[in-house]
């Protein structure tokens, strides 16, 4: 087997839908995300970026199979070539497949930081874990502490070393940077930089899309649950020109320093999901054909697009 | 330490402060209820005499007793009194308040401490398969059982009790807190404990639903938290995250609602024990208010208010010593 190019997740046709209870209509289902497509490979970051609310988080928790009991998934989830069935699921979380998640909440309150770095597994890593605290310059004591006397940037570190002490070959870290400075994010995306060249396979979850195009090698845009399009991070600091999707085109238009320019509409909300491609309401382009079917996944210039009109 | 220890004492203060104006509250509200209402302690203490009493001798046993002064000074004088210790006597069993206070708060803390340890373990063994099984047929089945349960009214579930166990089975004796005709000296720990059975029985059955219910949705708060997100996503299995994070975090708060369950617990042991004729505190306040017995009364009240002041200090000296937020507040 070829590691180099063998790809570490593979998601196809990735559906994720809420069984909702409503009292007018019965049962309905909500559809989150729609027919994604995403792959990533040793050694790579892997940017999914998008608008808060299009589902990217929800993301995270199928690859980990942690959805709520009322989600159904369809499609296909692959993870070093073979299918991740829910089983498979139960086994890599924590091992082979690590969340980063996004603030000190998600750490139990009542326990001490040692404690829950540490894990529930055993033998305990502890040694491990005091040496990892030394490199990601964690004070000594941060081991006795509780959450809540954390200062942001250390429970930043706190969780990024959970992952670390696994030794999981996937990460994937969700919404890591709100709340940061400037100095505080860039910190955070370094550590991230570093695991992905340690051969690591990052899935950077963000909405801050300029951090995103900085750090990350490749970046998929996450438009209404689904990617529409997927490129090296080299194109979106490119501009325009070299973006496929008018969606990503839009959204590098409307980034501070490259004009500030909106777009009319807003993201159609899940349960009122236009019948073709997601985005022909919004878009300049948009044909008959866009508003029938949805478009096929297209590659273009070594990226993938969701579009019959993308070049 | 020391520093430490220092700095609790104006906040213990504070806290001491605030319990001796509520007791006091209290007293003053129980006094002015017993004066407004057509009590008569005079006429109450002539009947238990079981003589006839002339009305010069009556207006005399009025002046002795003070019932002509105003009832400010009254109040003063009562206050006075039970500062040195002195409740008075009371005028259905004779002998001083205190005494009868004493004897029967023991009885009563027994019944109240077997029926608390017992809700508070069904209570917080169901609460958490509840709250496990949420939605599932289990929490289900014992959330209607609760709700059923707490809506039971005391009196009729221990009469039910009665007739079952106690009448028809004859598992149990049927009242009393010690088989009839031993010596008080002579009741065996086994004996006392056969008496007890059935009361605590009903007393925590009533009281453990509530209990299970706080903690099924302390449970169900902590198992959609961020946190146990984390810890599935880490790979913790459910009995994991009860164990890890579950159990630590619900914990508090039920000992909490546990210790803050006096004031509860004391008003369904009036009941409980007038149903089963138990000799404890419950029956002699019912007894003293339907015979109008006023130091006794008063005495009670002031006791009891008391007892549910200790269950809510405890309650929250346990959450400043347990939880490391609120300790290092205190710091």
């Amino acid at each position: 087997m070829e590691a180099k190019n063998e790809s570490l997740l593979e998601i196809h046709d990735l559906s994720v839908a809420f069984r909702m209870y409503d009292q007018v209509l019965g049962q309905k289902d909500l559809q989150v995300i729609s027919d994604l497509h995403l792959t990533v490979r040793p050694g790579e970051v892997v940017a999914v970026a998008g608008s808060s609310g299009s589902g990217k988080s929800l993301l995270a928790s199928a690859i980990l199979g942690i959805l709520p009991g009322n989600a159904t998934v369809k499609g296909h989830l692959h993870y070093q070539g073979q299918e991740l069935t829910p089983a498979r699921q139960a086994a890599l979380r924590g091992t082979e497949i690590a969340l980063v998640p996004q603030s000190v909440a998600y750490l139990d309150p009542l326990m001490k930081i040692g404690a829950q770095a540490d894990g529930h597994r055993r033998p305990k890593p502890t040694e491990k874990r005091r040496e990892l605290f030394r490199r990601l310059s964690l004070p000594e004591k941060t081991g006795k502490l509780y959450p809540f006397q954390l200062s942001g940037g250390m429970a930043r570190r706190v969780l990024v070393s959970t992952a670390l002490i696994s030794g999981a070959r996937l990460i994937i870290a969700d919404e890591p940077t709100p709340g940061m400075s400037l100095d505080q994010a860039l910190e955070a995306l370094k550590l991230f930089r570093q695991m992905a060249d340690q051969g690591k396979g990052v899935v950077l979850i963000t909405h801050d899309i300029d951090l995103a195009f900085a750090f990350a090698d490749r970046v998929a845009v996450f438009y209404a649950g689904t990617t529409v399009e997927t490129a090296p991070a080299a194109d979106f600091r490119a501009g325009p020109e070299a973006l496929r999707h008018p969606y990503s085109r839009a959204l590098w238009r409307a980034l501070p320093q490259n004009g500030f320019q909106p777009i009319d509409g807003f993201q159609p909300y899940a349960g009122a999901l236009p019948g073709g491609c997601l985005f022909a309401p919004r878009c300049p382009y948009k044909t008959a054909q866009c508003e029938q079917s949805p478009p096929p996944v297209r590659e273009i210039r070594g990226g993938e697009v969701r579009c019959y009109h993308g070049a | 330490m020391f520093q430490w220890f220092i700095r609790l004492v104006p906040r213990g203060l504070r806290y001491g402060l605030k319990v001796i104006s509520l007791l006091l509250a209290v007293s003053i509200i129980a006094f002015a209820l017993v004066c407004a209402s057509p009590i008569d302690p005079v006429q109450q203490y002539i009947l238990g005499l079981g003589t006839a009493v002339s009305p010069e001798r009556r207006a005399a046993i009025e002046e002795y007793w003070g019932v002509n002064d105003p009832p400010v000074e009254r109040y003063l004088n009562w206050l006075g009194n039970l500062l040195r210790g002195d409740l008075g006597e009371s005028a259905l069993y004779r002998r001083p308040v205190a005494e009868i206070i004493s004897q029967r708060f023991a009885n009563s803390l027994a019944l109240m401490i077997c029926a608390w340890v017992l809700s508070g373990v069904i209570g917080f063994a169901l609460g958490c398969v509840m709250g496990v099984f949420r939605d599932r047929w289990p929490d289900k089945l014992l959330k209607k059982i609760c709700y059923l349960l707490s809506s039971v009214p005391t009196f009729w579930l221990g009469l039910v009790l009665l007739l079952v166990f106690a009448v028809t089975l004859g598992w149990f004796p049927v009242g009393f807190s010690s088989p009839i005709g031993v010596l008080e000296a002579d009741v065996t720990f086994w004996q006392r404990l056969h008496h007890l059975a059935l009361p605590a029985i009903t007393l925590s059955i009533v009281s453990f639903p509530g209990i299970a219910l706080h903690t099924r949705q302390k449970l169900v708060d902590v198992l959609s938290s961020e946190y146990v997100l984390f810890a599935r996503a880490r790979g913790e299995g459910t009995w994991t995250i009860l164990r890890r994070h579950g159990l630590r975090n619900i914990l508090l708060p039920a000992l909490t609602l546990q210790f803050s369950s006096f004031a509860e617990l004391f008003g369904g042991s009036v009941l409980a024990e007038n149903v089963f004729s138990y000799p404890g505190l419950g029956s002699a306040v019912s007894a003293a208010g339907l015979n109008s017995d006023v130091p006794l009364l008063l005495g009670i009240t002031v006791f009891s208010a008391l007892f549910v002041c200790v269950g809510n200090t405890i309650a929250n000296l346990l959450y400043g010593i347990v939880d490391p937020r609120i300790r290092e507040v205190s710091q």
